[in-house]
C-alpha cells in the first residue's frame, strides 16, 4: 500500500497553502461591518441537486451549500474538504479516503462515508437519470458503465464505506489525476433521509439539508438565491462572509450597469469593453485565464466535405486565420490566441513547440496559399465550405472575420447561424463542414481536453479517428509523468489539424475592490464563499 | 347572451385541444431535444433520461398521457430543464409576477392612452394635439428593448432613485421601470386608436344632435361620444391585455423580474417541452377568455350588436 497524503501527492500541495486551515483574512485588513457578497448569474439555476446539476453556475452555488471530499485553494491545488487525506493501493486502483469526524449536515447529523456512497450510487443509478452520470464513467469507477446501462444494480458501484469515516473507491484503470476529480459538484454527498422524505422537493430552502459552509435561505427561480452562513459547518469559525446572494440577470450589459450602480460585487465584462473599463476602473477590471478552449471543428468524417479529408486543406484553413486580430480587435479581454487545443494555463501542462505557432502571420498565410495550390484550389477555383455557429454576437463577429481571412486563400465560406440546440444537434449528427465549438475543462488536467479527440470519445463530432493518437492517450493514463504524451498528442493534432484552434478563454470580470479572497490564479475559476471577506471602505 | 357565452366556451375546448396537439407536434419537430447539450450524452444516459420523462413513447401516446394528466389531475408534468420544479410550480411562481406588472401596465396604458387620445381629438390641430400625437408616435417608435436599458441607466446608475432590477415580492420601487417599459408602446397605440375613433365619432349625427340640443361640451364628450369611440379601442384591448399579463421577455430579461415571459422563451430555446406546453396552454386559455370578454363588452356598448 502506497501512502499518499495530500501533501505528498504530485498534483496537490497542501503544504503550499497552510493559510486555508485558518481565517482567510490577511493580517492588517479591516473588515466591513456587514459581511455580504452579491454575485451575478446569467441564467436561472436549473437544479440545486448536486447529482442533477449540469451547469457551471449551478456548481458555483452548490460548492457553498455542499462540500465534497476535497476543495481547491486559490491556486487550484487540492485542500481538505470532508476528507483529510487518502492512500492509494500499489496497483493505483484503490483509493482510500479518510473523512474528518467533525463534519456535520445542517441538521446536525454527522457526514459519513455512507453519504458519499449513497450520492455516487445515486449519480450512476438510471432511476436518477442524471445527465452527469457519465462522470462516474469518466472517473473510471468500477461498474459505473454497467450500472448506467442498467445491467448491474447501483449497489455494485466500486465505492464502499469501510466505516463511517473511511471511504474506499475502486477504479478500473489507474488515473493519476483521480483526486482532482472529486472536487466536482456531482460527487458531493447528499443526505439520504432528506431525499427519501421529500423526493424531488428536497432542494427547496425549507427542506434542504447540506454539509457546506452555507445554508439555502431562499431560491426564487430566475430572480435570486440567498444563502447564509451555516452554524454546523466544521470550519464555521473561520468563515467570515455571512451572506451570499446570487442575482439572475439575463443580459450581460444590464448586469454591468447594475454593478456600476453598486448592486453587485462581481460581473462579467461584455466582449470588447475590457480596455475601456480597465482604463476607467483599473482596480476593478480583471482578466484571468479560464479553462475553456474555442475552436472551429472540421468534419473529417464520411459525412464531411471531401476537401476536408485532405490534410493540406485543413492546415491551410488553420494557418489562414489571424488569431491576433480576433483576440485584440474583437474580444479585447486578455484572451490568448491559440495554436493548440489544451488551454495553456492547465495545471501540469506545457505547450509543445509547434512550428506554425512561431511563424509570423505573413508566413502562415504564404504557407496556406501554397498548400491550397497543392490541393488544387485557387481564388479562381475556390473551395466552398460552410461555417456554422450558434447565436451570439461574439461568435458572429469572429465568424465574419474568419470568413474574410479564409477568402484570402481562396476559400468561400457560407456562414450559417443556428439557434443553440439546432447547432448542437447538427454537430452531433455530423451535419456540418466547419462548426464553432468550445470545451471547458471538467478538472484541471490536460486529459480533460485531449481525451475528446480519441476515437472512442463521445464528443469527437468531427470524427477524427487516429490510432496513433489513441495509443498516446492510452499510454498517458498509466504514465508516472503524462506530459510528454500530452505534448505528443498535441503534435499529432497539429500535424493532422482536425480543428482550427482560435483562442483560449479568459474570465473577464469587474470585481468590487472591497471583496477579498477571490482566487485569480485558479484556471478553473472555482471559488468558495467561505474564503471571501469584505473589507471596510 | 348566456347561451352565446356557453356556446363560445364549448368551442373553446376543441380549440384548446387543437392548440395542444399542433404545439406538441411542432415542438417535437424542432431539431434537438431537452437533453441535447454540448457534451453529447452517452446513449445509455440519454435512454435513461428519455425513459424517465416518457420521451421514449410514441408521440400520440405522449400527447394522450399529457392531456390525461391535465384533465384528471391538473398536472402539467415536471420541467425537463429545471428538474427540481414542476411546470405548475414554475407558472405559480412566474405568473403572479407577470400578472402584477401586466395589470398595472394595462391600467397605465389605458388611462394615459385614452386621455391623450381624447384630448388630441377634441383639440384637433392644436398644440395639445401635436403634443399628444408626438408623444404617442415617439413612444411607438422607441422599442422597449431600447427603452429598458435607458431607464436603468437613468434611474439606477445616474439618479440612483430606483433599483436596477429584481422583484422583491413586488415592492413599488421594483415595479416602476417594468411598468413604464411595458406600457409605453401599448399606451401609444391606444392613444392613436382613441384619437382617430374619437374624431370620427365627433362627426356623427347623434353628436351634432346633442350639440344642437345645447348640451355642454363636457357632457357631449363623456356621455355621447366616448362610449361609441371606445369600440375599436376595446377590440384592441382584449389581445393587448393578454399580451401584457402573459409577460414580456424584454421586461423579464432587463429587469430580472422572474416573470413568465422569459420562462416561455427559454423553454422554447431549451426544448423544455413541458414548460413550453404549460405556458402555451395558459396563454391560449387567456386569449380565448379575453376575446370572449371583449365580445360581451361589445354587445354591452354597441346596441347594434345582439347575440
Amino acid at each position: 500500500m502506497l501512502k499518499h497524503s495530500l501533501a505528498a501527492s504530485a498534483v496537490a500541495l497542501l503544504a503550499a497553502s497552510p493559510a486555508l486551515a485558518d481565517n482567510p483574512v490577511p493580517e492588517g485588513v479591516e473588515l466591513a461591518e456587514e459581511q455580504s457578497y452579491t454575485f451575478w448569474l446569467l441564467d436561472a439555476i436549473k437544479s440545486m441537486d448536486p447529482q442533477i446539476n449540469t451547469d457551471v453556475e449551478g456548481s458555483d452555488i452548490l460548492r457553498n451549500l455542499f462540500e465534497g471530499l476535497y476543495n481547491e485553494d486559490a491556486q487550484g491545488a487540492l485542500v481538505p474538504g470532508v476528507a483529510t487525506d487518502h492512500t492509494v493501493s500499489d496497483d493505483q486502483k484503490t483509493y482510500t479516503f479518510t473523512l474528518r469526524e467533525d463534519a456535520q449536515w445542517s441538521n446536525g447529523d454527522p457526514v459519513t462515508a455512507g453519504d458519499f456512497v449513497y450520492a455516487w450510487q445515486r449519480l450512476a443509478d438510471p432511476a436518477t437519470a442524471s445527465e452527469y452520470a457519465w462522470y462516474m464513467e469518466l472517473m473510471q469507477i468500477e461498474n459505473a458503465a454497467e450500472i448506467i446501462a442498467g445491467d448491474v444494480e447501483p449497489s455494485e458501484l466500486g465505492v464502499r464505506a469501510v466505516d463511517d469515516h473511511t471511504l474506499e473507491v475502486t477504479i478500473t484503470t489507474p488515473l493519476p489525476y483521480f483526486p482532482q476529480m472529486v472536487v466536482h459538484a456531482s460527487t458531493f454527498p447528499v443526505h439520504q433521509a432528506t431525499i427519501e422524505e421529500h423526493g424531488d422537493n428536497w432542494t427547496r430552502p425549507e427542506n434542504m439539508v447540506g454539509n457546506g459552509a452555507y445554508v439555502l435561505d431562499e431560491h426564487i427561480l430566475g430572480e435570486r438565491v440567498e444563502m447564509s452562513k451555516s452554524g454546523t459547518y466544521w470550519d464555521a469559525e473561520n468563515v467570515v462572509m455571512e451572506n451570499l446572494t446570487a442575482l439572475t440577470i439575463n443580459d450581460v450589459n444590464q448586469a454591468l450597469t447594475r454593478y456600476l450602480a453598486g448592486e453587485l460585487d462581481r460581473v462579467d465584462i461584455p466582449a470588447g469593453q475590457f480596455p475601456r473599463l480597465k482604463e476607467e476602473y483599473p482596480d476593478q477590471a480583471t482578466s484571468t485565464p479560464y479553462s475553456c478552449s474555442y475552436i472551429y471543428m472540421m468534419n473529417v468524417g464520411d459525412k464531411g466535405p471531401e476537401a476536408l479529408n485532405d490534410v493540406n486543406v485543413r492546415k491551410a484553413l488553420a494557418y489562414a486565420i489571424d488569431r491576433d486580430i480576433i483576440v485584440d480587435r474583437i474580444l479585447q479581454g486578455g484572451q490568448e490566441p491559440s495554436y493548440n487545443w489544451t488551454h495553456w494555463a492547465t495545471a501540469g501542462f506545457e505547450r509543445p513547440d509547434l512550428d506554425w505557432a512561431d511563424w509570423s502571420q505573413e508566413e502562415r498565410l504564404e504557407k496556406a496559399k501554397e498548400l491550397m495550390a497543392e490541393a488544387g484550389y485557387s481564388p479562381d477555383d475556390p473551395l466552398e465550405l460552410s461555417l456554422q455557429y450558434n447565436t451570439s454576437e461574439d461568435h458572429k463577429k469572429i465568424a465574419i472575420a474568419a470568413s474574410q481571412m479564409l477568402k484570402a486563400i481562396g476559400v468561400n465560406i457560407t456562414l450559417s447561424n443556428y439557434e443553440w440546440k439546432v447547432h448542437t444537434d447538427r454537430m452531433q449528427s455530423q451535419d456540418f463542414d466547419l462548426a464553432r465549438y468550445a470545451w471547458c475543462g471538467d478538472y484541471n488536467e490536460a486529459s480533460t481536453y485531449l481525451d475528446l479527440f480519441t476515437s472512442y470519445s463521445g464528443h469527437n463530432n468531427g470524427e477524427f479517428f487516429n490510432d496513433e493518437y489513441d495509443a498516446v492517450m492510452a499510454e498517458s493514463k498509466t504514465a508516472e509523468d503524462p506530459l510528454p504524451m500530452y505534448q505528443e498528442a498535441e503534435r499529432i493534432l497539429a500535424a493532422e489539424m482536425p480543428i482550427i484552434p482560435i483562442y483560449h478563454y479568459a474570465n473577464v470580470d469587474m470585481l468590487s475592490p472591497e471583496i477579498g479572497g477571490i482566487p485569480t490564479e485558479n484556471v478553473m475559476q472555482t471559488w468558495y464563499g467561505k474564503d471571501l471577506y469584505r473589507m471596510a471602505e | 347572451m348566456l347561451s352565446y357565452t356557453f356556446k363560445r366556451l364549448a368551442i373553446a375546448v376543441p380549440t384548446l385541444l387543437i392548440l395542444i396537439v399542433v404545439s406538441f407536434v411542432l415542438m417535437h419537430a424542432a431539431p434537438g431535444g431537452p437533453f441535447t447539450s454540448e457534451r453529447e450524452l452517452p446513449p445509455e444516459v440519454l435512454a435513461n433520461l428519455n425513459a424517465k420523462y416518457g420521451l421514449d413513447q410514441p408521440l400520440w401516446r405522449q400527447i394522450f398521457t399529457y392531456i390525461w394528466g391535465i384533465v384528471t389531475e391538473f398536472d402539467f408534468g415536471p420541467s425537463f430543464i429545471y428538474k427540481d420544479r414542476t411546470v405548475n410550480e414554475i407558472i405559480a411562481q412566474g405568473f403572479p409576477v407577470t400578472l402584477t406588472y401586466g395589470i398595472l401596465s394595462f391600467i397605465v396604458a389605458v388611462v394615459v392612452g385614452v386621455t391623450l387620445g381624447v384630448v388630441a381629438a377634441i383639440r384637433q390641430n392644436s398644440v395639445l394635439d401635436y403634443f399628444a400625437v408626438g408623444v404617442s408616435i415617439g413612444a411607438q417608435v422607441l422599442p422597449n428593448f431600447v427603452m429598458a436599458p435607458i431607464l436603468v441607466l437613468t434611474f439606477t446608475l445616474w439618479l440612483g432613485w430606483l433599483p436596477g432590477g429584481g422583484w422583491q415580492g413586488g415592492q413599488w420601487e421594483y415595479l416602476v421601470m417594468p411598468v413604464i417599459a411595458l406600457s409605453t408602446s401599448f399606451m401609444a397605440s391606444i392613444a392613436r386608436i382613441t384619437r382617430s375613433s374619437m374624431l370620427e365619432t365627433l362627426n356623427m349625427n347623434h353628436i351634432r344632435t346633442a350639440r344642437a340640443k345645447g348640451l355642454p361640451e363636457r357632457r357631449v364628450i363623456l356621455r355621447h361620444a366616448l362610449k361609441p369611440a371606445m369600440l375599436p379601442v376595446i377590440s384592441y384591448l382584449g389581445p393587448a391585455f393578454v399580451g401584457m399579463i402573459t409577460g414580456s421577455v424584454v421586461v423579464d430579461v432587463y429587469f430580472s423580474t422572474g416573470g413568465i415571459g422569459k420562462a416561455f422563451v427559454d423553454s422554447a430555446l431549451n426544448r423544455d417541452y413541458a414548460v413550453m406546453m404549460g405556458v402555451t396552454i395558459l396563454m391560449g386559455t387567456l386569449t380565448i377568455l379575453f376575446n370572449l370578454v371583449v365580445d360581451i363588452l361589445y354587445g354591452w356598448i354597441d346596441p347594434k350588436i345582439r347575440y
